[in-house]
């Protein structure tokens, strides 16, 4: 099967988001990048589909020219080919970012060959516009699942799992080619090797400038959310403070008896 | 009349949820703002959608929309994509709002990708005009972004626990309209094809009134057993932050936060968690929280409302012995 990855790269959040000082951005001065834990999966799970069944699989990214160390990453834990869309850093919103994510996919399959399968992570980490990889399938005329957590591949099909909305699981069966948007917990990434790393730094990076346009959405400016910052009541230490804990657990009407 | 605002009500056995209730409520105050009327299509099985459609009594409503189509179940993502496509060519709504759930946001998305039209994902508020203003959410709601829409129909979701539903009153239940759609075996082509319950009994971390939640502090998978004790007595549920999911102490299922599950208990008891952005995104919407931690400096101290300062090994079997004592007292 030949695959194809979408990924996006991020900053990598922890502790509190400090914004630039006018607002349009985060200030990524003090963090590294990464791409959404959705998106490691998806590069995870392609790498092991091409692994159990031959094949090709590529990673894309729509992003600056420094993107390209996600594409290595991705490269690193054995993705075979890969793909930048070169941007000046401006932002892309959804329907931007997805035509020129459907440009390139024509591109690449009329030079070599169709991709039985585009993955996307479920939603972008920093942006959450969750719609860039229904976009993509419904301009390709392909079918699409979304917040899948486990891929079945057959010949000529693909089942999709997911987590049903009223508990349980429910499964969909789809006609290759597809799309599909993957969810952490489709399976438990590896981390790359260092000869894995070594051979990702010397392999080639395709790249293309696509034409920024605008897609109807237009950032204005970036704000943190007021937040109610309560020092907490400390009501105890140690195992000690456990008639307190459950005076509480009583107060909440949370003691079943 | 000016177009109406269209809001997506989503229905399962004839019961709008929550989050659907909250995007009406958004759509209502947009409405308002516009001096439009408002209009809900029902999304349920063909059977629910009337006892959907009369659940909305005293929501201000003008009309409710009931599909009738017998082979459209909620199984069919393209299905009602196309419907809610074919009801926005026939009544020409201004904007259409539904529910920034993973489903509600699926839902829209396949809707504006067959029109070719924007959308806006996880709003927190609206402000009409030639363009809209928006505010939505980036990061799960760890930051905000203010933003133009520029789009003839408005295709909005609205963030779950962001804006408070409002409560019917005494107003009259909205008129019933039927719209029949013409689908495709095209537009029924995806569909759930097979169904499985869930590996796991009793109370599910999403409906679970209190969530006992442990992160790198747990140290194991058997270091859970504590929690599972109290989580037990409580009749509450055990979840767990990215890392514990990560290291596979527990299943993915298991997540709190940003790639897991976002969760609004009674209480939200995090034990050796740190607090990480993206975990806080995913229990702020708890009503309470206590935070077990050794830490008294630890970032989940500023979203807790109470602390303990502890090794929550030691902590969580006294809270648990003491629970035990009061209840065979």
């Amino acid at each position: 099967m030949n695959i194809l990855v979408c990924v996006k790269r991020v900053p990598a959040t922890g502790g509190r988001i400090v914004l630039t000082p006018d607002g349009q951005d985060i200030d990524t001065r003090y963090l590294g990048f990464t791409v959404s834990p959705h998106e490691e999966c998806a590069v995870e799970e392609a790498v092991r589909i091409v692994e159990a069944r031959g094949g090709t699989s590529t990673v894309l990214t729509l992003g600056p020219a420094a993107a390209e160390e996600q594409l290595r990453d991705a490269m690193a834990i054995g993705i075979d080919r890969a793909v930048l869309l070169e941007t000046d850093g401006r932002d892309w919103d959804p329907v931007a970012t997805s035509r020129a994510i459907v440009a390139a996919i024509q591109a690449q399959e009329a030079a070599t060959g169709p991709f039985d399968l585009v993955l996307f992570g479920n939603e972008s980490a920093d942006s959450g516009g969750f719609q860039v990889g229904i976009r993509v399938a419904a301009a390709l005329g392909r079918p699409i699942v979304t917040g899948v957590k486990g891929l079945v591949p057959g010949d000529g099909r693909i089942v999709a799992r997911r987590e049903a909305p009223r508990g349980g699981w429910e499964s969909f069966e789809l006609p290759l080619p597809a799309v599909v948007s993957v969810k952490e917990g489709i399976n438990l990434p590896r981390y790359p090797s260092i000869p894995g790393r070594l051979r990702a730094k010397k392999k080639e990076v395709e790249r293309s400038s696509p034409v920024w346009q605008s897609g109807g959405l237009e950032k204005i400016v970036l704000r943190l959310p007021k937040e109610e910052i309560t020092a907490a009541e400390v009501i105890g230490r140690g195992p000690e403070a456990a008639p307190a804990i459950v005076d509480l657990l009583a107060g909440f009407g949370v003691l079943e008896r | 009349m000016s177009a109406p605002v269209l809001a997506l009500v989503v229905a399962p056995g004839g019961a709008p949820e929550r989050p659907s209730l909250e995007a009406l409520t958004l759509a209502r105050r947009l409405a308002g703002d516009l001096g439009a009327p408002l209009e809900a299509v029902i999304v349920a099985e063909p059977a629910d959608a009337r006892s959907g459609a009369a659940s909305l009594a005293g929501l201000r409503l003008e009309a409710a929309i009931v599909i009738e189509h017998d082979a459209l179940t909620l199984d069919h993502p393209d299905g009602w994509a196309s419907t809610i496509a074919q009801v926005i060519a026939s009544r020409g709504p201004a904007a259409v709002v539904g529910k920034g759930t993973e489903l509600g946001n699926d839902l829209l998305a396949r809707v504006a990708a067959r029109l070719d039209l924007p959308m806006a994902a996880n709003l927190v508020s609206v402000e009409p005009g030639d363009r809209y203003r928006l505010t939505r959410q980036r990061w799960a709601g760890s930051l905000l972004e203010d933003c133009w829409l520029d789009a003839p129909t408005r295709l909005l979701t609205v963030a779950p626990n962001a804006v408070p539903a409002d409560e019917p009153d005494g107003s009259p239940p909205p008129t019933i309209e039927t719209f029949a759609p013409e689908l495709t075996a095209a537009d029924l082509a995806v569909h759930v094809t097979s169904r499985e319950p869930s590996e796991r009994g009793g109370v599910s971390l999403a409906d679970a009134k209190v969530v006992v939640g442990g992160g790198r502090g747990v140290g194991s998978t058997e270091g859970f057993a504590d929690l599972e004790e109290l989580a037990g007595l409580l009749g509450g549920a055990v979840g767990g932050s990215r890392v514990v999911t990560s290291a596979g102490w527990r299943p993915h299922a298991d997540q709190i936060g940003q790639t897991g599950l976002r969760i609004a208990p009674e209480l939200y008891i995090a034990c050796g968690i740190s607090g990480a952005i993206q975990h806080i995104v995913g229990c702020k919407a708890a009503k309470h929280i206590l935070a077990i931690n050794t830490d008294p400096d630890a970032p989940i101290m500023s979203v807790a409302d109470y602390a303990v300062i502890g090794d929550l090994h030691q902590v969580l079997p006294a809270v648990s012995a003491e629970i035990r004592r009061r209840t065979s007292a």
